[in-house]
């Protein structure tokens, strides 16, 4: 080999390790570093802070922080609610659009994925219209039907109204990837099937289902981590309610350390424990997953 | 100039203003976000003598001037049209308490503004980070232009930081048609402002008297300062905090009483739904500062003329005092490489007769005398048409408007911490008082934590 062909794969490697390094390594590095350290006032009075080193004292705090176990507890709310009910939607929707004979299969499509082309803040603004009793279609039409209101704030009702909008949004994201999947099954299957006498019913759970268990992880580790980053609904829907404090869910909680109360080093420990938190769910989801599957191919 | 959590503009229909702006997070982007501009551990360790300004003031210069204040290009091209060879670039931010945030980090990466629009609140929060410039040398002459109270909201120890800019008296604003029709008296004290709510609730099933907004502390701030609280106080070593004490709880019992038994709203202002009922007529009265005309041109264009201002109910019928909502100053970064130039446009731009004018004409109250009293205030908002006297009666009113002695080195933490815990109070039909127990123990906690000495607590 000649040295330039020995430079080659370096070379080509080079574009992505240096961006890898600049946007992943080097930030999480930062925010570690951060996380150390802490502004403290010296002089009486007035004073003038400095930043300086403080050791584990931010993760002492951050461990012990009461707001955050809330928050956790509350994401832990929304997601038992939002999980199921984006993978049962977006496993229905491909299931369907898949069986034969259904017409207009297109125009579902599109109108199932359209939402997740909405920015979540700009979901939440419009579902916001819709949940405030005075300006909501739906109150309104509860009332002229007789009614009693609609409360999309309440203690418990809360809960569902911002899953709600994080369902609508990305169901049509996870049908796409397993309608694709379906799509990719090649047809023979169905037919043997169908001459053993299988009705569709039993294609779609016996074959489908089974065959899109790739998938299905897939989008499942996908929407539990977007459970644990869910921050643009509730904080968008939080000026329109009492019913969201600032600190509703981890992310909040994160944001308003190092935004509201203006201590970045302390949301930097924060944001670390939570991203060690996160990988970690993930891994562990991964391997439930595999665990099943291997006991299934058994 | 106002504060965006006070008076956003708004489309009432489509635009939807949050009290906090935000955006999207993920948790790599909190990452990247807390990674943001360098550390300097160690190299401005000890508190630094302060240096006052000094070089030439009229040298040529090219300054950057963070604002958030809407159409204050006008006066930037007023100034630049004035003073050809020193030129301000107006950066326009999205008015925040990000900002706060925004602004030290751009301090710590050396890449600041010269100059920066900073509401009060912030300023002890600002200096106590080294990131403002002592001013008192190079403005001190323009003192007398200001009253006393507001000149010293930019004081700290003796020494001046920014020159004021724009002021928010607090006033009751009324729906004078509706008034007149269920046969209401404006209330003269909150005592006459509770029976009226009731009053309300019973002449009109559909109509409430106002809104108890809890996630705005600015606004609770002002009640608080109008009942006579003094949150902060400098005391020489030590910092003495009186969150919790008789004036701020009788605030909040009094407000708690009224949202508890359903005799007021409880939701939040500035909603899609709050705009509604302002326009609607479902609520028809608004305590609120002096920018608030505008902010019922924005959001109740239809009641345009049925509006009228008041001054604040009192506590007590033989008194005549109310307090502050918003307002900001204009400040010279620490780090500006031209700080005369930017020291002179920030006096300029609070002072001068011209300047005071536009910003009038562009919706802000000035904080100097001249500018409350001056041409541009002869004519009251297009909006107030029921009261041709607004300015008038809000030069009279502001003249009573009393402040805290200080605002604290961690308003934003007192605030947030107001902001969190009102909201819950108020959802769980809970004491609001004992709320300002909790956020006295919070701020207490966070000064003695960042290494503030605290007497009392």
């Amino acid at each position: 080999m000649t040295g330039q062909q020995k430079r080659a794969p370096y070379l080509m490697a080079a574009p992505a390790v240096i961006l890898f390094t600049v946007f992943i390594v080097v930030p999480i590095g930062y925010a570690i570093w951060l996380s150390l350290h802490a502004m403290r006032v010296r002089g009486a009075g007035f004073g003038i802070r400095t930043e300086v080193f403080i050791g584990l004292e931010n993760y002492l705090e951050a461990i012990q922080d009461s707001a955050l176990y809330e928050a956790m507890q509350r994401m832990l709310g929304y997601g038992v609610i939002m999980v199921p009910a984006t993978m049962g939607l977006a496993l229905l929707f491909a299931l369907l659009l898949d069986a034969p004979r259904v017409g207009g299969k297109r125009a579902s499509r599109i109108t199932i994925f359209l939402p997740y082309a909405v920015p979540g803040v700009i979901a939440s603004l419009l579902w916001g219209f819709i949940y405030l009793p005075a300006v909501s279609p739906i109150s309104a039409a509860l009332e002229g039907a007789g009614l009693p209101a609609a409360d999309f704030f309440g203690d418990v009702s809360i809960f569902f109204s911002v899953a709600n909008i994080a369902v609508w949004g990305s169901v049509g994201f996870n049908m796409v990837v397993l309608y694709t999947t379906l799509r990719a099954i090649p047809k023979e299957l169905y037919e043997a099937a169908r001459i053993d006498g299988a009705t569709e019913w039993r294609i779609a759970l016996r074959i489908k289902v089974p065959l899109l268990r790739p998938a299905l992880t897939m989008t499942s580790v996908f929407t539990l981590i977007g459970m644990l980053q869910v921050f643009s609904e509730p904080a968008t829907l939080r000026p329109m309610t009492n019913a969201i404090s600032q600190d509703w869910v981890p992310l909040m909680r994160i944001y308003q350390q190092a935004f509201v109360d203006n201590d970045i080093y302390l949301g930097a420990a924060s944001s670390v424990l939570l991203a060690g938190a996160t990988v970690l769910l993930s891994l562990a989801a991964l391997a439930v997953f595999r665990t099943r599957s291997a006991r299934s191919d058994r | 100039m106002r504060s965006p959590r006070c008076a956003p503009e708004f489309n009432p229909t489509l635009e939807i203003p949050l009290r906090r702006r935000t955006f999207l997070l993920s948790s790599a982007a909190t990452l990247l976000l807390a990674g943001c501009g360098t550390g300097d551990p160690g190299s401005d360790a000890g508190a630094p003598a302060p240096s006052p300004v000094a070089g030439d003031e009229n040298a040529a210069a090219s300054l950057v001037f963070w604002s958030w204040a809407e159409n204050i290009q006008r006066v930037v091209d007023l100034w630049n049209k004035k003073n050809p060879t020193q030129k301000v670039t107006l950066s326009g931010q999205a008015a925040s308490d990000e900002l706060i945030a925004k602004f030290l980090t751009a301090v710590k990466a050396g890449n600041a503004p010269d100059v920066l629009q900073a509401e009060y609140q912030s300023l002890p929060t600002l200096i106590t980070n080294n990131a403002l410039q002592d001013l008192t040398n190079v403005i001190a002459p323009v003192k007398s232009a200001f009253p006393e109270g507001t000149w010293n909201l930019t004081s700290f120890g003796g020494a001046t930081y920014a020159v004021p800019a724009d002021v928010g008296p607090m006033m009751l604003f009324y729906r004078e048609d509706l008034f007149e029709k269920l046969g209401l008296e404006v209330p003269k004290t909150w005592e006459e402002f509770g029976a009226l709510a009731e009053t309300v609730r019973q002449k009109d099933a559909k109509r409430y008297l106002t809104t108890f907004s809890p996630g705005d502390a600015g606004w609770v701030a002002g009640f608080a300062q109008q009942a006579g609280a003094n949150w902060w106080s400098n005391e020489k070593e030590a910092w003495k905090v009186a969150i919790d004490d008789p004036a701020t709880r009788k605030v909040l019992s009094f407000w708690g009483g009224l949202v508890n038994s359903g005799a007021v709203l409880g939701d939040p202002m500035y909603t899609p739904q709050w705009n509604s009922q302002m326009n609607d007529g479902t609520i028809i009265a608004w305590p609120s500062a002096v920018w608030g005309s505008g902010v019922l041109a924005g959001v109740a264009p239809s009641s345009k003329g049925k509006w009228k201002m008041a001054p604040l109910p009192q506590w007590s019928a033989s008194e005549n005092v109310t307090g502050f909502w918003g307002g900001s100053s204009t400040a010279v970064s620490a780090t500006s490489k031209q700080k005369p130039q930017a020291a002179k446009f920030a006096r300029w731009l609070s002072t001068d007769p011209e300047a005071l004018k536009v910003l009038v004409e562009i919706g802000l109250y000035p904080a100097a005398t001249l500018g409350q009293t001056s041409g541009g205030l002869d004519t009251a908002p297009e909006y107030m048409t029921g009261q041709p006297d607004y300015y008038e009666s809000a030069s009279k009113i502001s003249q009573t408007a009393r402040g805290f002695d200080s605002w604290g080195p961690n308003t934003n933490v007192t605030y947030g911490q107001f902001e969190d815990q009102l909201p819950t109070a108020v959802k769980n039909k809970a004491d609001l008082a004992a709320v300002a127990t909790k956020v006295q123990q919070a701020s207490v906690a966070d000064l003695k934590k960042q290494g503030y000495q605290v007497v009392g607590g």
